[in-house]
């Protein structure tokens, strides 16, 4: 933590010591409201975790690790976790390289550059139900437009969220939709901060263009890529809205994430040990993926 | 540790597009003009046709949705919309959306305002443990705790009211409200405190009268943030809420689309008109939401 402060007089609680007293009153509410809504249900998860447990009787069926092995030998939450690895896998290959390029296209002097970022970026502030069932219409097998277009060149009616196969591919489609504009916004404030001289003197220097892209445009925004992926891997770990919208984690339960899971196999059949036990999970990989992800990466930003 | 790397997108982002473009010398970007442009279209068409099939699909009849998918319509079915603003239940569900959102706003900075001040400010026992703690927040989602956060809320008598929504809402964007503001609190000039203490004004009233006013546009862009957060939540309200007449837009939304299946036309109506009130904030404010939802977004 950096502690830079600009208030040196103030450091032991000011000439009339009325710092403490201050601090009294202007602390509490805040510790209060975060210790009962945010800590305290998170080591209550852990405690539910061991039991078996309805939400209704007593709490005194404790099953020690039951709940966990049953966990890992469950096929749906093994998938649903391979499902939140891939929503990360097509964060990293093809959202960040395509929020970079628009991001990079629409650095320069571009009539209607802005309309563009804000266009890109509009995705990005409706609910992810909203876009979650915009998508789910647009890939109805009767009346959605993919469907008409496969259909106009003489393909069957394409009913992909009820596929298989496919109905992952529709939802990770829809989250590059709903999220690559921004991380595109993170890229366009981190070109900003790159000082421009740098390009014209590797262009006098002779550097193609795809020199300054490696040499000067991706260095100079090693920071903000850094923190796009970050946000992919914490987003990721918590994607929910979507699913519900989309699938509802079908076909055969084959589109839960691991939040889903815990809606549909924890919160639906009030099952409140195991789903705090998916809770706990959850909690684990947030934890590690922070705290491991900010150590070894983002040390100086 | 989890520092204060989160607010670096809004720092860089705050002078946004166009200004600072038009002064400095060319980025080098590897293509021309004409295929630039070409490929800026083909990605805008894709993330404007689905945006307008909704938006056109909500004035077709059913059935022209199948004969006519990518047309205007034959005939504009303005009944589609009309008959959902004439319902109560389009007016009630953002009328409840307005109310939570705008209590979480409220209270998320009349908690965190004091406190960032403190921490921006005194120098106590433990104070960088206490913010450290509370900065904790920043990587923890409403799903790992959502179960013993709904035991908690029945416990509390508050389940299937919009306080049991609120509340935890307003614990959960203290992290990064207490984060940013506190980082903004610091950039204000220390001698105004140093002389305020010497002239006999108590912190309180610095607070008050100084600290605040000085810092409203701190205090807006943390407002946008738990602003959106409250009104795009989903998951909160689905385990908090189960009477339809209490339900913000996202659920009643979903509530909807459940009740008329295949009536695809009134659904896209509906959608186009529970996202509308986004759509329009946006337009106004861009500004503000761009740089606030990216500060937010540790918060998802």
């Amino acid at each position: 933590m950096a502690e830079t402060t600009s208030f040196p007089a103030t450091r032991h609680g000011g000439p009339r010591g009325g710092g403490l007293l201050t601090a009294l009153i202007f602390l509490p509410p805040a510790l209060t409201f975060f210790t009962v809504f945010v800590i305290l249900p998170i080591g209550e998860a852990a405690w539910y975790g061991f039991f078996n447990w309805n939400g209704l009787n007593l709490l005194e069926n404790f099953v020690g690790f039951e709940n966990y092995v049953q966990l890992v030998g469950n096929k749906v939450f093994s998938r649903a976790f391979v499902n939140n690895l891939l929503i990360i896998a097509i964060s990293l290959s093809i959202q960040l390289p395509l929020a970079l390029a628009m991001a990079v296209l629409l650095a320069d002097r571009l009539f209607g550059a802005v309309g563009f970022r804000m266009l890109f970026f509009l995705p990005y502030i409706l609910a992810d139900v909203a876009a979650g069932l915009i998508w789910r219409f647009m890939f109805d097998g009767d009346y959605g437009l993919i469907s008409q277009i496969a259909q106009g060149i003489g393909f069957a009616p394409l009913h992909l969220l009820a596929d298989r196969d496919w109905a992952y591919v529709a939802v990770l489609t829809v989250i590059v939709w709903k999220y690559f504009g921004f991380h595109m916004m993170l890229y366009v404030a981190g070109l900003q901060s790159i000082d421009r001289h740098l390009y014209e003197a590797a262009a006098i220097d002779g550097a193609s263009s795809w020199q300054r892209f490696r040499f000067i445009t991706i260095p100079g925004l090693a920071p903000m890529i850094r923190l796009s992926v970050f946000f992919s891997l914490l987003g990721s770990l918590q994607f929910f809205d979507m699913i519900v919208a989309l699938t509802g984690g079908g076909p055969l339960n084959t589109t839960h994430t691991m939040v889903s899971f815990l809606y549909y196999f924890g919160i639906g059949r009030m099952r409140v040990g195991f789903g705090s036990a998916v809770g706990v999970v959850l909690f684990i990989l947030c934890a590690t993926v922070a705290f491991s992800y900010k150590r070894l990466f983002m040390r100086d930003d | 540790m989890i520092d204060t790397t989160s607010q670096d997108p809004a720092v860089a982002i705050e002078e946004p597009a166009g200004r600072r473009a038009d002064l400095a010398p060319p980025l080098s970007t590897p293509l021309g003009t004409l295929p630039r442009l070409l490929v800026l279209f083909l990605v805008a068409g894709l993330i404007v046709v689905p945006l307008l099939a909704t938006a056109v699909g909500g004035f077709k009849e059913l059935g022209e949705l199948r004969t006519n998918p990518f047309g205007l319509p034959k005939v504009w079915q303005w009944q589609n919309y009309w008959g959902i603003l004439e319902t109560a239940r389009y007016w009630r569900i953002l009328g409840n959306s307005l109310f939570i959102a705008s209590m979480t706003v409220a209270l998320t900075l009349a908690v965190a305002a004091p406190a960032a001040f403190a921490f921006a400010h005194l120098r106590f026992f433990g104070h960088r443990f206490l913010f450290n703690y509370l900065i904790l927040g920043l990587t923890f989602p409403f799903a790992t705790a959502i179960l013993p956060l709904f035991i908690k809320i029945r416990d509390l008598g508050l389940l299937d009211t919009h306080w049991g929504v609120i509340l935890p809402q307003v614990a959960f964007s203290q992290a990064v409200s207490i984060l940013l503001l506190r980082n903004a609190f610091r950039q204000l000039p220390g001698e105004l405190l140093e002389s305020a203490l010497v002239d006999g004004c108590g912190y309180i009233r610095f607070f008050l009268w100084i600290t605040l006013p000085l810092s409203r546009p701190i205090l807006a862009t943390v407002a946008v943030i738990s602003f959106v957060v409250s009104w795009n939540n989903f998951l909160l309200p689905l385990v908090v809420l189960n009477t339809p007449a209490r339900y913000p837009w996202t659920l009643g939304l979903m509530d909807y689309q459940g009740e008329f299946m295949v009536a695809w036309q009134l659904i896209l109506a509906f959608i186009t008109l529970t996202i509308l009130p986004a759509m329009i904030m946006f337009v106004l404010a861009q500004k503000h939401l761009v740089a606030g939802l990216t500060a937010g977004a540790v918060k998802g």
